[in-house]
């Protein structure tokens, strides 16, 4: 135990209980955090990390239980009511207007008056003192993810909290981002400040926090000091069963075979006032080969993957499958070829809510199904096959379906993704284009993602893979690139690049 | 607090019984707009809801009333299925009506009914011209279909008025803005029921609504572009994600209500006035909008949906000759129906239940 003996407790929760109709998202959950504790909170989605953070912050109101901070009881309303006690939070989707300053932005959501010129002041005070460094007069759209995340944690710390809650604060930093955010949180821990670290990430927890706090199906599993637990263990109580190793099978041995498909010079247009240009984009991936484009979210990420699967058009010169320009094809004629497409938004892009997984299957398959595509192909006809094959996709992938054949939407994320993904891969393609495979998947899922990805480049197909999640990234790809304000890196083999060079060609120092 | 909880699965129990408190509840706030009034409530009730199916050529005129407005709707189903918000429905009806006319009256004195079938057709065509020049709007420069459709039908409306009274007025109309009256082989018949007679107006451009009905739902429910325009509707990225032709879409769903429209300004023209005049429809192409919702986008819903609003217009019609009670009622009606229909879509989607709060 590194802490003082002293060290009083800043909050304590006692059997603190939430119910969502028939649904116990928190049931009787007790913790302790003390003064200066960087207190870490882990679990998979859906284990109640959220509304558990959300009762203390007063956005949800507990049906049962009780909180005490600094020994007193207390009831927190609303996160007016939390910040009055002390409490501070940065969300892991910010909430700033992109067209505004970033003391214009801090000036609306503060409690007490205080002019522009007094808050810029206090600003910069405050970014010397912990290390945040910011221009205040700057317009939040110029700023980098990491930069604004500094503002949200800036409009944190003006109001002194004594207990800083951050929601996923490393989903979107490059590695260099990240040591820097722990510099601060270790600076504010010494200060007296606690911490309640969420995250899903178990190295980051190992690293950052001295105690943690594991949940699992809205329970509190274990709460021990993370020097007394592997990583491995933690994730076993997580997940609640034995994780998986997955391996690569074979390293690079994909040299010698012929390129599948190769990008040149692309170039798209922005989509949206605040979407990104596409600059000169070339790779080429060969069958076999997994390629990783990593990148901070917003770099062009979607504007890349939608010139991939022939959502926005260009030069036919600018794609080129196998020996053939394809750069002003539409998706149907790209399916067609043998080429398949994940997209990142599982909701609404890759499906369609409120149909069934039949119906859903049969949007992308559509074209299989009919052999000359003329004006009266019967959906009555085709239903069968679609709903053969969605029942297959769904047996092969482990996809767990409340009923049969339900709506897209009924399923969980992680499900619906498995089955996005298991779609993909029954169409047998010769290229899987895959954007952002486990973004909110659990541990369990994401494994068997992965897993079914390593399994398809070693049948002999080429994948491209695009990613924020560097473990991922690193864990299955064979090369990798940067993908940085709609410009790309070279491939550098996997194993000869480091985070440290991946964080320097995402653009930060 | 009330809170709104989506439904998992839809229920069935408030599918049904919803359509049936809309009806209840508008029958009762209309009565209490009759008492506020000082009209006799339960006489009034009877003259606008139970009149219209006294007798039965009575009955014969709710389906004439109906039918522009069901096939109207018809049309409309695909433009909202697919998301698309085609307003001009009035304009389109108006054009098709014109061109058909004229047409007709280039060829006096023909009988044969080949010139007929030839009026729908360019009053298909006649519509959808009319609809397709907000289609090409919003597919070449993304302008908004709701104003230009909308704004068109002013013009159409105008547009109609210059021809009557100019170009195509009849010189033995005594001034009256009147065309020629149509040929006989432009003329549709009203219908001699055997043993019965006429009945009222009833005429066999109703019977197109027989066969246009199953056509549109065999279409909707059971044909690759009809399930490409629920897709479009529902989730324009997925659409597009599965290879859908969002242009194309977008035209050929306007272009069909729109020639819908047409069709059924040349039944309403060809059956019931036989001649252009400058007011050939009485709102038909709005109040199809109500039609089309009512209806629940379905063909046989529209049709059902149809038949109602008819009613309570025949039945307001009742009410104002025998109690004097103005006919802008219908207007209340059918806005009463409309928001209380959207109130039960949203029971049939929420579990609502009241939350008590601090």
């Amino acid at each position: 135990m590194t802490n003082n003996l002293n060290a009083m407790k800043f909050i304590e929760v006692k059997n603190l209980s939430k119910t969502f109709d028939q649904f116990l998202a928190n049931d009787s959950i007790s913790l302790t955090i003390k003064n200066g504790e960087i207190h870490a909170l882990l679990g998979e989605n859906g284990a109640g990390k959220s509304t558990l953070v959300k009762c203390l912050y007063g956005v949800v109101k507990p049906t049962d239980g009780q909180i005490l901070i600094n020994g007193n009881h207390v009831t927190i309303n609303n996160p007016r009511e939390a910040r009055s006690c002390g409490i501070g939070m940065v969300f892991q989707h910010f909430s700033l207007f992109p067209a505004l300053t970033v003391s214009e932005n801090i000036l609306i959501s503060l409690d007490e008056k205080i002019t522009k010129k007094h808050l810029e002041d206090k600003i910069s005070i405050i970014g010397k003192q912990w290390g945040l460094p910011i221009e205040p007069t700057k317009k939040v759209l110029d700023l980098s993810v990491g930069e604004q995340q500094r503002v949200e944690i800036i409009r944190c710390l003006l109001q002194n909290p004594k207990l800083l809650i951050m929601d996923e604060p490393t989903s979107v930093l490059s590695p260099q981002e990240i040591n820097q955010l722990f510099k601060v949180l270790r600076k504010l821990a010494n200060s007296g400040c606690s911490i309640l670290y969420i995250s899903h990430k178990l190295n980051e927890i190992k690293q950052i926090a001295s105690k943690v706090t594991i949940l699992r199906s809205g329970k509190v599993i274990s709460s021990t000091s993370t020097s007394k637990i592997s990583t491995t263990s933690m994730a076993e109580k997580m997940i609640g069963k034995k994780v998986k190793k997955i391996t690569k099978f074979s390293k690079n041995s994909f040299l010698n075979s012929l390129t599948a498909i190769s990008i040149n010079n692309l170039n798209r247009k922005k989509i949206s006032q605040f979407g990104t240009e596409l600059k000169n984009i070339s790779f080429n991936v060969k069958y076999g080969e997994i390629l990783g484009i990593a990148g901070v979210a917003g770099n062009g990420q979607v504007e890349l993957m939608n010139a991939l699967s022939g959502e926005t058009l260009g030069d036919p010169d600018e794609i080129i499958f196998e020996d053939k320009k394809i750069g002003n094809t539409n998706i149907k004629f790209r399916r067609s070829l043998g080429l398949e497409f994940v997209p990142e938004e599982r909701n609404g892009h890759a499906t369609v809510p409120d149909i069934t997984l039949t119906e859903n299957t049969f949007l992308t398959f559509y074209n299989t199904y009919s052999k000359n595509n003329n004006f009266l192909d019967d959906i009555l006809l085709s239903s069968n096959m679609s709903s053969n094959d969605s029942i297959s996709i769904i047996n092969d992938n482990d996809v767990r379906c409340p009923y049969s054949n339900p709506l897209a939407d009924q399923l969980s994320g992680g499900n619906l993704q498995k089955f996005i993904v298991g779609r993909s891969l029954k169409a047998n393609p010769k290229v899987l284009i895959i954007s952002q495979p486990t973004w909110g998947v659990d541990i369990g899922a994401a494994s068997e993602i992965r897993s079914k990805l390593l399994l398809l480049a070693k049948s002999g197909k080429a994948i491209i893979l695009i990613s924020q999640d560097l473990d991922e990234i690193y864990e299955i790809s064979n090369n990798i690139c940067v993908i940085n304000n709609g410009s790309l890196s070279k491939p550098k083999i996997t194993s000869k690049i480091s985070a440290k060079d991946i964080g320097i060609l995402m653009g930060i120092n | 607090m009330i809170e709104f909880t989506p439904r998992k699965i839809q229920s069935s129990f408030w599918a049904i019984l919803s359509p049936i408190i809309s009806i209840g509840m508008t029958i009762f706030i209309g009565s209490l707009i009759f008492k506020m009034l000082s009209y006799p409530v339960m006489e009034s009730l009877y003259q606008v809801f139970v009149s219209p199916f006294s007798r039965p050529d009575r009955i014969a005129d709710i389906f004439v009333k109906a039918c522009p407005l069901i096939i109207i709707g018809l049309g409309l189903i695909f433009c909202f299925k697919a998301n698309i918000w085609n307003i001009g429905a009035e304009g389109q009806f108006i054009l098709g009506t014109l061109c058909a006319g004229s047409f007709a009256l280039l060829f006096p004195e023909t009988k044969t009914y080949m010139l007929l079938f030839s009026m729908f057709i360019i009053g298909f065509i006649g519509g959808a011209i009319w609809a397709s020049i907000p289609a090409i709007l919003k597919v070449r420069l993304n302008v908004n279909e709701i104003l230009v459709s909308l704004m068109l039908v002013y013009v159409a409306m105008l547009f109609i008025d210059f021809i009557v009274r100019g170009p195509l007025r009849d010189p033995m109309s005594f001034g009256f803005p009147l065309s020629k009256v149509y040929p006989d082989g432009a003329i549709i018949s009203k219908v001699d029921f055997p043993f019965i007679g006429f009945l009222g107006q009833f005429h066999y451009g109703i019977f197109i609504i027989l066969i246009l009905c199953p056509l549109i739902w065999l279409f909707i429910n059971k044909t690759l572009p009809g399930f490409q325009i629920k897709i479009f509707g529902s989730s324009t990225r997925a659409s597009e994600f599965a290879g859908f032709n969002k242009n194309k879409i977008t035209f050929y769903v306007l272009l069909v209500s729109g020639g819908l429209s047409g069709v059924a300004g040349v039944i309403e023209v060809s059956a019931n006035m036989g001649r252009l005049q400058p007011e050939v429809s009485f709102g038909y192409g709005f109040t199809a909008i109500i039609v089309a919702f009512l209806g629940r986008l379905n063909p046989y819903g529209v049709v059902i949906a149809g038949i109602i609003i008819a009613t309570a217009k025949l039945g307001a019609d009742n009410a104002q000759m025998v109690l004097g009670i103005p006919k802008v009622v219908t207007g209340i009606f059918e806005g009463m129906l409309l928001f209380f229909l959207l109130a039960g879509e949203t029971i049939q989607k929420y579990k609502i239940s009241i939350r008590k709060d601090n």
